[in-house]
């Protein structure tokens, strides 16, 4: 079952690559978030430095959100995921597998690279680590829940708008305790029992999200 | 329960009990409303406007309540696949949508005199309100995104179950940020106790409410079951054909 | 994987459904559709477009549901599910245009539990297309891609919608020979088809019009 599971992240893996336009766009989406924010807000430095972790969190989150329409959609319309629901492989490990490849190619790629763009609106250096720390931690949290989405939109034409719809509500609890995880307070209110609860969330959503991405494909596949 | 799943069964019971529904709402909301604006008295820190406290918190109660009766629902539909119980669930999310609606533009008016303002995000329960109502919003257009009946309720389903569970989460992460950004000083509308005076008038209009939302439903699944009956009916005709 | 354990099965394998019904967009497709096969038999699905062949061979594979009857596998693999013991190529290739031909193979071989085999790969002539993206292969050739999934792992139950689609003379050739061993070797075909397939006088199972 590990093998089969295996090989379907390493397809989507390379899949990601060939065919491209995920990563790629997501990253040019959050290059032009931060050049708009400053642009909204103004020259402020201090005004910017401040809101600077919740302003690359969203970033993050709208990102990952644009690349969550696709992620079953292909599969569903070329007929490959009818054969991948009839094998051994239980359904929401497939789901889970995809996922997961999504999390590897779009996700945790996202997170790393967004903190040190946190510069260019004044962030202080010293808060990076603990920035890339929450974003990574907070991550896989963004590619499952996505994965809700994408799965319950998988067989609609323009299901862009209503995956957000559905999706956003999802990420309200990682974008709370993410920014709050990303602060420099590392007190009883502060980074770390936030990242604590950020993994609590990972956790549900690892149990939450392979249930339903199945149940609402196979709803599709009907 | 299988006595009233049976959707003629059902109209037959819901018909009966209507119009004694519909009298019982009127009969509460008389008693509530007068104990509202007239027996109970005024709040000796925000006087009079304490008032909409009796509109305002018995919707709120309803939006969330109205919510994890969707929740609840779409699990029945989910074990039994009876299509009964997503027709309830359906036709409870506009309800529940009004009244979450309405617990927000009604907490906005109250908190206008405190807070100076027409909204504060510092207030944990009406951000969370917000939320849900956004909740309400993507289970309603998953309903009119997909146009074939059997796939748009077993989406809608899980799309229900999900967000039940989510809710929850919301509201005490929420309930967390408030406290993270709020320090001492704490916007509660309402302050923090109700007193026992104004709470029987709460209480009653909580119930009227509940008894309107009963009687709003019954009707809304009524029409519901005659609108698929319809469809039905059109297809064999059409296969006939 | 022991994918040939069917191989060694003391019962030979027989499908039997009774009473199946299928429903699509509320409209009831067919009804009280029963039928027995025995291994080493070949089924084809005729009726008119609409008539639910697509629909039933999806049911057996698992894809829809049926709202009454039941689908027995007998002499099968006891602890495996209907779906899981069978091929299902339908209208949709299931390759992905990204990979090459080998890649995609590579994929499903692993994925369905195939025993690593590359002259599985050929088995419908397209080793000198082995290197090429999908995207770039003719309709036919997708075909034969798709239906290369039969070969590369075994399934003991063949659901084939329409397999000669786009096919040339020699492709349908190599099919038929392919569909003829594994009858031969005690596997079940059901196929929808509107013209014969010409391996061998098989049953048909008539579909009608819709209800």
């Amino acid at each position: 079952m590990l093998q089969q599971a295996l090989a379907l992240i390493a397809r989507d893996i390379a899949l990601a690559r060939r065919q491209g336009g995920g990563l790629g766009a997501a990253f040019g989406f959050i290059l032009s978030v931060m050049v708009l924010i400053p642009l909204a807000i103004g020259p402020d430095q201090i005004l910017l430095s401040k809101l600077a972790p919740g302003m690359m969190w969203l970033a993050l989150l709208l990102s990952v959100l644009l690349t969550a329409d696709r992620m079953f959609q292909q599969d569903f319309e070329d007929g490959s995921l009818d054969v991948m629901a009839m094998g051994k492989l239980p359904f929401e490990v497939v789901t889970l597998a995809k996922a997961l490849a999504h999390w590897i190619t779009v996700s945790l790629p996202l997170a790393i690279i967004t903190p040190p763009l946190g510069l260019l609106m004044s962030l202080d250096v010293s808060q990076l680590p603990i920035l890339f720390v929450s974003m990574i931690a907070g991550s896989l949290a963004l590619s499952l829940l996505a994965a809700i989405g994408g799965a319950v939109t998988a067989g609609l034409r323009r299901g862009g708008l209503l995956v957000s719809l559905l999706v956003l509500p999802l990420y309200v609890p990682v974008l709370i305790f993410g920014v709050a995880a990303s602060s420099a307070n590392m007190g009883p209110s502060g980074s770390t029992p936030a990242l604590i609860v950020l993994c609590a969330i990972t956790l549900m959503s690892l149990v939450i999200s392979p249930w339903a991405c199945a149940a609402a494909l196979k709803a599709y596949l009907r | 329960m299988q006595q009233f799943a049976n959707p003629a069964r059902f109209l037959k019971i819901a018909n009966i009990l209507l119009p004694y529904i519909w009298a019982i709402t009127a009969i509460l909301f008389a008693v509530g409303l007068y104990g509202a604006l007239v027996t109970t008295p005024p709040d000796y820190q925000q006087g009079e406007t304490v008032r909409i406290m009796y509109v305002h918190v018995p919707a709120a109660w309803l939006g969330l309540f109205v919510y994890c009766l969707m929740g609840f629902f779409s699990a029945v539909a989910f074990i039994y696949r009876h299509p009964l119980a997503d027709a309830a669930a359906k036709t409870a999310a506009p309800l529940g949508a009004v009244f979450c609606f309405l617990a927000l533009v009604t907490g906005s008016f109250w908190g206008k005199p405190m807070w100076g303002t027409w909204w504060a995000w510092g207030d944990a329960r009406l951000t969370s309100m917000f939320i849900l109502l956004l909740f309400y919003l993507g289970y309603m257009a998953v309903w009119n995104s997909i146009d074939e009946p059997t796939r748009a309720a077993a989406i809608a389903r899980i799309v229900a179950l999900v967000g039940v569970v989510n809710v929850f989460v919301v509201k005490f992460s929420v309930n967390w940020w408030n406290s993270l950004h709020q320090g001492p000083s704490v916007i509660k509308m309402g302050g923090p106790a109700i007193d026992k005076s104004m709470l029987w008038a709460l209480l009653t209009m909580a119930v009227a409410y509940t008894m309107l939302f009963l009687a709003l439903h019954l009707v809304s699944l009524r029409s519901e079951i005659a609108s698929r009956k319809l469809r039905q009916a059109r297809l064999v005709e059409i296969g006939n054909r | 994987m022991a994918d040939n354990i069917w191989s060694s099965m003391p019962t030979p394998l027989r499908l039997k459904a009774e009473n199946l019904s299928c429903e699509r967009g509320g409209r009831l497709v067919f009804q009280n559709l029963s039928f027995g096969l025995s291994a080493g038999e070949l089924v084809e699905l005729r009726g008119p477009n609409g008539a639910g062949k697509s629909s039933l061979l999806r049911l057996l594979a698992g894809l829809n549901s049926t709202s009454s009857g039941s689908l027995t596998l007998e002499g099968g693999d006891a602890e495996t599910t209907l779906a899981e013991q069978s091929h299902y190529i339908g209208h949709a290739e299931a390759n992905k245009p990204a990979l090459t031909v080998r890649e995609n193979l590579t994929f499903w071989q692993k994925f369905l539990g195939g025993d690593e085999n590359p002259k599985a790969f050929s088995a419908f002539n397209l080793e000198a297309l082995a290197d090429d993206q999908a995207l770039l292969l003719s309709a036919g050739q997708k075909r034969r891609l798709a239906l290369t999934r039969l070969v590369i792992a075994y399934r003991p139950l063949w659901l084939l919608d329409e397999p000669t689609v786009g096919l040339d003379a020699a492709s349908l050739l190599i099919l038929q020979d392919h569909i003829r061993d594994h009858l031969n070797n005690g596997g079940i075909v059901i196929a929808a088809t509107h013209a014969e397939l010409g391996v061998k006088s098989a049953r048909s199972i008539q579909l009608g019009q819709p209800v």
